[in-house]
This record gives structure tokens, sequence and C-alpha cells, in this order.
């Protein structure tokens, strides 16, 4: 039968993909890939001020930018951001399409896929809606809809934190988040406070503020596993930045506060 | 270092999976019936309409044809808002597939209803037949028939391209799919059992398609 039979070739051709899958590659450390490269691959959001997002002649620039530029000076490189998002990002690194990830909040799950670096920014996560909905703590995010950023550290503390009836909506990137908050789309949004604040800040009509903050974690850098090597590179460039005063700088310049090294605690 | 394929995420996963392949077909579904319908009447008003009618239905079929589908989904969920209108995620989606399918569909109904030759609607308006009757029994089912495998393909194709609407939140089988993958890394082995879920829905979709026609057009229709 026809149907049979197309049925089988495609079941075929996913079975030789999954064997290309799984076939092994040479084993090259990512030290040694970069230098003969003469480039670091950087992933970042391209949406997420303060920490990287466009600035007025849309190159990309920020707090994580500055950290990663350091990054790559000390392995004295060319510094090479790609966007990624928060669901491609992990694959991204897996896949060594980047050597390594700006602002991966530490998570269980994580540990398990990538291996994590120095702490290096301070990260709040906030709930935020308008001045005029009541939202106090957890319990009131019942039949609340909320955006949030599929597969960030927001939308799994959200999804751990709320009851079964809050409206969970799930988005690619922080734009369509904001967007479907500013829009009216959700009622409320959980992003981290500082990309809030500067966003929200040109929101006269909604008025939006911070409701309550869902979890403090710090960003770190993300890594793969098993490259020692890169981490401890990692690691020096930015104990160096915390020891000559850059990473304050950096602090104060894009997130309006001195750094506070206890809030690189996890 | 080797990737070493791990499916025991399976078992909790498949509710998730079976949920959102349900909201796709839903969507596909309401999509079908509702752009189907909207493009026998497009068809008909862009050849029998009054002018005004018929630019306007040629505009709208310019316009849809030649945007992307993302950008026409944003504009009616992010964009429409702003006007006062605000359509749930799943609402928009609906809205924006059938509109989009619509588009596309009443060209291919226009073309069956080109196909019929003239003499069929003189010889039922001769035997006494009102004009409307002449079109829904005569014209309408033979025009259906011609074309039937191109509107078979454009169903299947707006059910492949459902997957889009994920973008504004419709927990449909890419949406699931983005999730689980998001929650276990597990890329490969998530978008290696969503493809064959699509796989085997286009496959079921087309054959109801088929066998429903052949139904209820007679046979001939492939």
């Amino acid at each position: 039968m026809k149907l049979r039979n197309a049925l089988k070739s495609a079941i075929a051709a996913m079975l030789m993909l999954g064997a290309a899958g799984l076939a092994t590659q040479a084993r090259a450390d990512a030290v040694d890939d970069i230098a003969k490269a003469g480039a670091i691959n950087v992933g970042i959001f391209s949406d997420f001020p303060p920490f990287s997002s466009a600035s007025a002649d849309m190159s990309i620039k920020g707090y994580d930018i500055d950290v990663a530029q350091a990054i790559a000076d000390s392995l004295k490189v060319k510094l090479n951001l790609v966007s990624v998002t928060g669901q491609n990002r992990i694959p991204y690194l897996t896949d060594k399409r980047v050597d390594i990830l700006m602002s991966v909040g530490y998570s269980k799950e994580r540990e398990q896929v990538i291996d994590f670096a120095a702490a290096y920014a301070p990260y709040y996560i906030a709930v935020i809606g308008p001045a005029e909905l009541a939202v106090k703590g957890k319990d009131d995010l019942a039949d609340k809809s909320i955006a949030v950023n599929r597969g960030t550290l927001e939308d799994t503390s959200l999804t751990e934190a709320a009851p079964s009836s809050a409206d969970i909506r799930r988005f690619d990137n922080y734009n369509s988040v904001i967007q479907a908050f500013i829009s009216g789309q959700t009622q409320l949004m959980v992003v981290g406070n500082d990309v809030g604040a500067q966003v929200l800040a040109k929101q006269e009509a909604l008025k939006p503020e911070q409701k309550f903050q869902l979890l403090t974690s710090p960003s770190h850098i993300g890594l793969n596993k098993n490259e020692d090597r890169l981490k401890k590179a990692v690691n020096d460039a930015v104990a160096k930045m915390l020891a000559d005063g850059k990473l304050d700088e950096s602090s104060k310049a894009w997130l309006k506060t001195p750094l506070n090294p206890d809030n690189l605690k996890d | 270092m080797g990737y070493s394929l791990d499916f025991g995420w399976l078992a909790g996963a498949a509710g998730a999976i079976a949920r959102g392949a349900a909201t796709t077909v839903l969507l596909i579904v309401v999509t079908t019936l509702a752009g189907t319908f909207l493009s026998i009447l497009g068809a008909a008003g862009k050849r029998s309409g009054p002018k005004p009618l018929r630019t306007a239905i040629a505009a709208y079929v310019e316009v849809m044809r030649n945007t992307p589908f993302l950008v026409q989904l944003f504009f009616i969920f992010f964009g429409l808002p702003s006007l006062g209108i605000r359509l749930d995620p799943i609402l928009a989606a609906m809205l924006a597939m059938t509109l989009n399918m619509a588009a596309y569909t009443i060209e291919i109904v226009g073309a069956g209803l080109d196909a019929v030759p003239r003499g069929q609607t003189e010889a039922a308006l001769a035997l006494g037949l009102r004009p409307r009757q002449v079109f829904v029994k005569i014209v309408l089912p033979q025009a259906l028939k011609v074309i039937y495998p191109a509107l078979t393909s454009q169903i299947v194709i707006m059910m492949l391209e459902s997957a889009v609407v994920s973008q504004i939140a419709v927990r449909e089988l890419t949406y699931e799919a983005d999730m689980l993958q998001a929650r276990t890394f597990r890329a490969f082995e998530t978008y290696f059992v969503v493809t064959l879920v699509y796989l085997g829905l286009s496959m079921g979709l087309r054959r109801l398609l088929v066998s429903g026609g052949r139904r209820a057009l007679g046979a001939g229709v492939s």
C-alpha cells in the first residue's frame, strides 16, 4: 500500500538522521578552537536591557557586552556576538554554535546539561503589573494571565511558584513578552526587574510597577561541560574585572548602582 | 563527546504532546470550515458581485498572499489591541489562519468555478432553477471536484503553518514541543517525536479529506 511505503521511507530517513546525531565527534579543547578561530562566539540576548540590547546606533551594548569583551580581550581574540533566545540558547551551546553564554541563572536542570563559570551580575526576577491590579504574593497570581520568556529562569521559577489556575503564556523573546504585557494581552509579566524598569519607564498610561520579587539569583556565564581550561580563563577574567573595579564601573554605567559582591552569591 | 539519545522524558510528556496535537487539530478544523466557506463566498463575489466588492476581494487576496503569515498574526495579536480589539491567543490564531487560508483558497475555488462549462449554468436556468440553486447545486459541486486536490493541499499546508501560532503562546503542538525542549534540553528527541506526530497528522488529515470528499462529491475525487 502506498501509505505504508511512504511511512516506511519517512521512518528510514528519520533513523538515518538519528544515526548522524549519534556519530561521535572528534574532541578538541574549546580554548584551542577559540584561539584557532581568532574569535570567541558569545551567546547573548539582543532585547535584554540593560544587560544587552540595541543602542541608538543599533549595535548591541550593555553590562553583558562589557563582560564578554573583557573575556575576549583576556583570551586575546575577537568578540563575536551571537543573538540567541531563552529557548534555543542551551542547544546553541551544546551544539557548539557558541562557546559561552551570558546571563545564565543557575538551576539544577541546567546543571545536568551545561557547566557554570563565575557569577558576574546580580539578577532579580520580578512580577510586574499595572498599578490598579492588586498583586502581593504568589497566591494572587491565581486566574491571572502572565507573560514570560519561555525556557528562562523566569519561566521555570514562575511555573513552580504560580498556582495552577494562573494562565502562563510563554513567548519566544523578551520583546514579545513586553509587547504582550503593554498591549494588554496579559495582565502581568515576569522579567528581571532591571529589564522591566528600563522598558516600563516609558509606559505612562499603564503605570506598571513591580509587584513582588519572585527570586534572586545572580547571572552566571554558561559553558559546555568538561571545558576546564575555558572555565578557568572565564573565571580569571571575571575575577580580574572584580579586582580592578571594571565590573563596578559597568554596574554603575548600566545597572545604575555600585556592584555589591554579596549579590553575586547563589 | 558522543550524544546519547534519551527518551526517558517521553512518558511524562505524552499528555502535553497529545493536548498540543488536539489544539492543532482544533485550529485546522475551524480554519478549514471557515476558510472554505469564506473562499466560496469570495470566489463567487469576485466573479458576479458588484464592482466595488470585486475590487475589495482582489485587494484582500493580494495583500494576504504577499505578506508573511507571521506578520499578519502579530498584527492581529499585538497590533489590534491598540485599536481596542483584544483577542485571546487562540481566537487570534484562528482568525489569522482563516484569513490567510481564505486568500489562497479564493483563487483555488475561483479556478474551479471557471472550469465549469457555461452550458451547465444555461441548461440549469433553462430548466427553471433559480440562480442561487444553480450555483449551489450545479456549479459548486462540479467546481469543488475539479479543485479538490489543490484545496486539500492548501489545508495540509495551513496545518503545518499553524506551528507559527506558537509565537503568540497558543498551546498547540509546536508550543508544547518548544516547552518540553526548554525543560529537558533534549532538542533532537523532542523535535524528532513532534515531527512524527506532524507527519501522522498530515497523512491522516489528507486521507480524511479524500474520503470525506468522495462521500460528498462522488467518485473521481482524489
